[in-house]
């Protein structure tokens, strides 16, 4: 029996650290070699990392949440034979370009190391046993029409402390008697596990601690930079979408069976691409640090897509370059990567402008968060029949609002208001959006 | 003087309910005022629980040195018979009640609940007038804990008066009556007349039912009726007492005239609420019967008052009281509590003594919880068995629902077996199981073993039967 000691290898795109998502593995567990080992976070991407050897995980380095170095020893296997194969953790991965700096030699990883793995650099070392099933989860025997529930004194002092009516509380206890468990069961459910049928009213006074980790922190930090940094102004203003409608509504009719269904989108970003080669600040990154505004002519649009594990920004590079179908297609092809959390560098980052639409939840107005280091987010409202006045007459219109954010520091109010007035103009008279 | 008091928090009566709800609002910080017209303690501490154990107790004692006169079977023996002081008796009985009441009036003076001796009388639900030796009080409150407690009801037909005494009278005669007839067959009247027949007097014993004790079932009260039959009670069941004349209770046997001569009648019939004399009716409550109506938190249909013990219902019992106190004062001080026991367990000092803890099997069967039963007799046990307790027919019975052995009822019928009343209310408290009260080690050579084993015989496998 040896030891296998597993290094977190590089990641690629420079990262230098990732964050600990998930272990797959506990501590005890025979791993298969080529079995998810651990998911690991770098920039944007998940990865999953595999095991390189089959042996027996003996320790792990780093909880979920935990940031791991490139290089760092993650995990600890016992493995059949001698074990500690000194190429083993640089083969899982290739060595990182030596021009960076941070990653530490990985030509120690092709020592030998000694019996002894070398000590954990995180704590704590063994991965949390997951979360206990509250009690009031499990079965219990139910409890006839009317039946007083069984609790010690002690337990019903301390419901009545609580406000917590007992008839609600799953007893889990010998014949159905609530314990101080159960009580605490149902409270950590902030009052889910009421018995069925009841239909009294309980105070939640649950609070449960949800790490921010993972993709939830990336996000986190992406906003709080946007809105720190970026001094915000919102501009709406009200299209008449009436003819875009109907044109999209025939285009869908009338498509070609391998032509994807047209939204929106495709229609604003080709307005996008008309309008943007006037205002080329608006289609632009903010390097605020250097100080420099690098003005695109290739227009990146970024949409804003929700995906199970939060919101995701995945990009459809050169729109100029995309029809309404083709920008359509790539639409749908770009969000699937993002849901399946399998995007590319290149899919997830680089955007110049990013959309961000709502569908059917629009709202009426909403104030988006540029995606720093953009300068402008876009957001469509709801498209809902209004009556408008239309030449001296009340005239029943789709119409939608047209929200967006832009940096003030380096779009001036005027421009983005014209900006958004084009847009708006060719959206309004959609023949214009295909005219040159 | 006139003086007027306003205070956060007015009892009115010093009784086991009124005296615990001062000491416990005391503890809270709660301003408080208590009128008392007679002597702290109530009717349990005065005339009814304390004094009447006291003198069960010498009238015990007594029934042993008389048998040891005969040549008792353990050995003892006397030259003569015992005499009895019965005023020396009521005076010692006194003394312990003497003792009780000091130690309550100990306790809420460091309660520092402010103690006004006199009869009370509401003039609405928050003001309250005491006639006091030092002239009236006018006492003004936010909140009013009524804990006016209850008293022996009177027949209509034979009023309380002369011969004919409740039990507040039968506990401080100066001597014996040499017969005694007693109409009830309850817990009260069975209590005083066994203690009578122990001092040598002739006791009769009326009652209306067919039936003693009638809270109990048969096989709790067959013992009893054993003992009285065995003592030489002359009980008289389904038989009313019609009148008292001439040292003469009348009684009609289902048309037939019984009559029987006494020196004393003793009207055990029952208690009534006392919701009289003291302004009630001004209050705005609600009534619930002869009771003050309450819900679980001890309110009143009035804001602000509370009412406790004998006075909101059945069972009028002092544990009652003082947990329902304990309550009321909670609530007053905002805290969320309510009145909700498992079970109240319930104690009677006959010959033998019945304690009951939960649902008898009759009444499991009605709740629905299909029960199942078991009894260990104290014959086979051997602590009974060396205090000469072992052959009055006494048991341990505990009652169980076969679907969870959840137990739902405990009972017992035997000498001191009042002292397991603890062990019952607790088992039924938890929400014990018969495992449970198998499982735990019971102590050798105590009663509790009895405990133990009915549970094991109820799970099939006894050990000692």
């Amino acid at each position: 029996m040896g030891r296998f000691v597993f290094k977190l290898p590089d990641l690629g795109e420079g990262t230098a650290e990732a964050e600990i998502v998930a272990w797959h593995v506990k501590v005890g567990d025979v791993v298969a070699e080529d079995a998810p080992l651990v998911d690991m976070l770098t920039d944007k991407a998940t990865v999953e990392m595999t095991s390189p050897v089959a042996g027996k995980l003996v320790e792990v380095n780093g909880a979920a949440g935990d940031m791991a170095a490139v290089g760092s020893a993650i995990a600890v296997f016992e493995v059949e034979g001698a074990g500690n194969a000194a190429a083993a953790p640089a083969a899982a991965a290739p060595p990182p370009p030596a021009a960076h700096a941070p990653v530490p030699d990985v030509s120690e990883t092709a020592e030998p190391a000694a019996p002894p793995p070398p000590p954990p650099t995180m704590a704590p070392p063994a991965p949390k046993a997951p979360a206990r099933e509250p009690p009031a989860a499990r079965a219990f025997p139910a409890r006839a029409e009317g039946e007083k529930p069984l609790a010690s004194p002690a337990v019903r002092r301390r419901a009545e402390d609580l406000g917590i009516k007992l008839g609600h509380v799953a007893g889990t206890g010998p014949a159905g008697r609530i314990t101080h468990e159960d009580l605490d069961g149902f409270i950590a459910s902030g009052g889910r596990a009421a018995a069925p049928g009841s239909s009294g009213l309980a105070r939640r006074t649950a609070v449960e601690e949800v790490k921010v980790i993972g993709m939830r922190r990336a996000i986190a930090r992406q906003m709080q930079e946007s809105k720190r940094r970026i001094p915000h102004f919102a501009y709406v203003e009200e299209i008449d979408m009436t003819e875009l409608e109907a044109l999209r509504v025939h285009l869908n009719a009338t498509k070609r069976a391998d032509q994807p269904k047209l939204t929106l989108l495709p229609f604003l970003m080709r307005a996008l691409v008309r309008v943007l080669p006037d205002y080329p600040q608006i289609n632009a990154r903010f390097d605020d640090e250097a100080g420099v505004v690098h003005r695109h002519a290739g227009v990146h649009v970024g949409i804003a897509t929700q995906t199970a594990n939060g919101l995701i920004v995945p990009v459809v590079r050169h729109a100029e370059s995309l029809d309404v179908w083709a920008a359509a297609a790539e639409v749908a092809r770009v969000a699937e990567i993002a849901r399946s959390g399998k995007g590319s560098k290149e899919e997830l980052s680089g955007s110049t402008i990013t959309i961000t639409s709502l569908g059917p939840l629009g709202g009426v107005v909403t104030t988006p968060v540029i995606n720093h280091p953009e300068v402008a987010i876009i957001g469509p409202n709801k498209i809902v029949d209004r009556p408008v006045v239309r030449d001296g007459q009340i005239a029943v219109r789709k119409m939608m609002n047209l929200s967006s954010s832009f940096d003030h520091r380096v779009v001036d109010g005027y421009d983005a208001a014209e900006f958004i007035q084009r847009v708006k103009a060719m959206l309004e008279h959609p023949a214009t959006l295909f005219m040159d | 003087m006139a003086e007027t008091l306003t205070t956060r928090l007015l009892i009115l009566g010093g009784g086991p309910g009124g005296y615990v709800a001062a000491i416990r609002a005391g503890q809270l910080g709660i301003e408080t005022v208590l009128v008392e017209g007679d002597r702290l303690g109530g009717t349990c501490l005065i005339r009814g629980c304390i004094p009447s154990k006291a003198l069960i107790h010498v009238a015990s004692k007594f029934e042993g040195m008389a048998e040891a006169a005969h040549g008792a079977a353990d050995g003892i023996s006397l030259k003569s018979a015992p005499s009895l002081d019965l005023a020396k008796t009521v005076a010692w009985k006194e003394g312990v009640v003497d003792k009780l009441n000091g130690g309550v009036a100990a306790l809420l003076k460091r309660a520092k609940t402010r103690v006004i001796a006199g009869w009370g009388t509401f003039s609405d639900a928050k003001t309250c007038h005491v006639e006091t030796k030092d002239g009236p009080v006018t006492i003004k409150a936010e909140t009013v804990i009524l804990a006016a407690g209850s008293v022996a009801t009177a027949l209509p037909h034979i009023p309380f008066g002369g011969d004919v005494i409740s039990s507040t009278e039968a506990l401080s005669l100066d001597r014996l009556p040499k017969r005694l007839a007693v109409i009830g067959a309850g817990y009260i009247g069975l209590e005083l007349g066994s203690a009578f027949r122990k001092f040598g007097c002739e006791v009769t014993v009326v009652e209306a039912l067919d039936r003693i004790l009638p809270l109990y079932d048969a096989p709790l009260t067959k013992p009893v009726k054993a003992w009285l039959e065995k003592a030489g009670v002359t009980l008289h069941l389904s038989s009313k007492a019609v009148a008292w004349a001439d040292g003469e209770l009348v009684v009609d046997q289902g048309g037939e005239i019984l009559r029987i001569p006494a020196d004393k009648l003793l009207v055990t019939v029952g208690r009534r609420p006392n919701t009289e004399g003291w302004g009630l009716e001004t209050m705005g409550l609600d009534m619930a019967g002869p009771f003050v109506k309450v819900n679980e938190r001890m309110q009143t249909a009035m804001s602000g008052v509370y009412a406790i013990g004998d006075l909101v219902g059945e069972p009028m019992l002092e544990h009652k009281a003082a947990a329902q106190a304990h309550v009321a004062v909670e609530v007053i001080a905002g805290q969320n509590r309510s009145f909700d026991p498992a079970t109240i367990a319930a104690v009677c000092f006959t010959e033998p003594e019945i304690v009951s803890a939960g649902l008898l099997p009759k009444e499991a069967e009605a709740a629905g919880h299909d029960p199942v039963s078991a009894v260990f007799p104290f014959q086979a046990n051997g602590r009974a068995l060396s205090m000469e307790a072992g052959d009055n027919g006494g048991f341990v019975r505990v009652v169980a629902r076969k679907s969870d052995h959840r137990v739902v009822g405990l009972q017992a019928v035997g000498a001191h077996v009042s002292e397991l009343s603890g062990e019952f209310a607790m088992s039924i408290e938890m929400g014990a199981r018969l495992e449970d009260l198998a499982g735990t080690i019971h102590v050798h050579p105590t009663l509790t073993e009895a405990v133990h084993e009915a549970a094991l015989r109820a799970l099939g496998h006894a050990i000692h039967i």
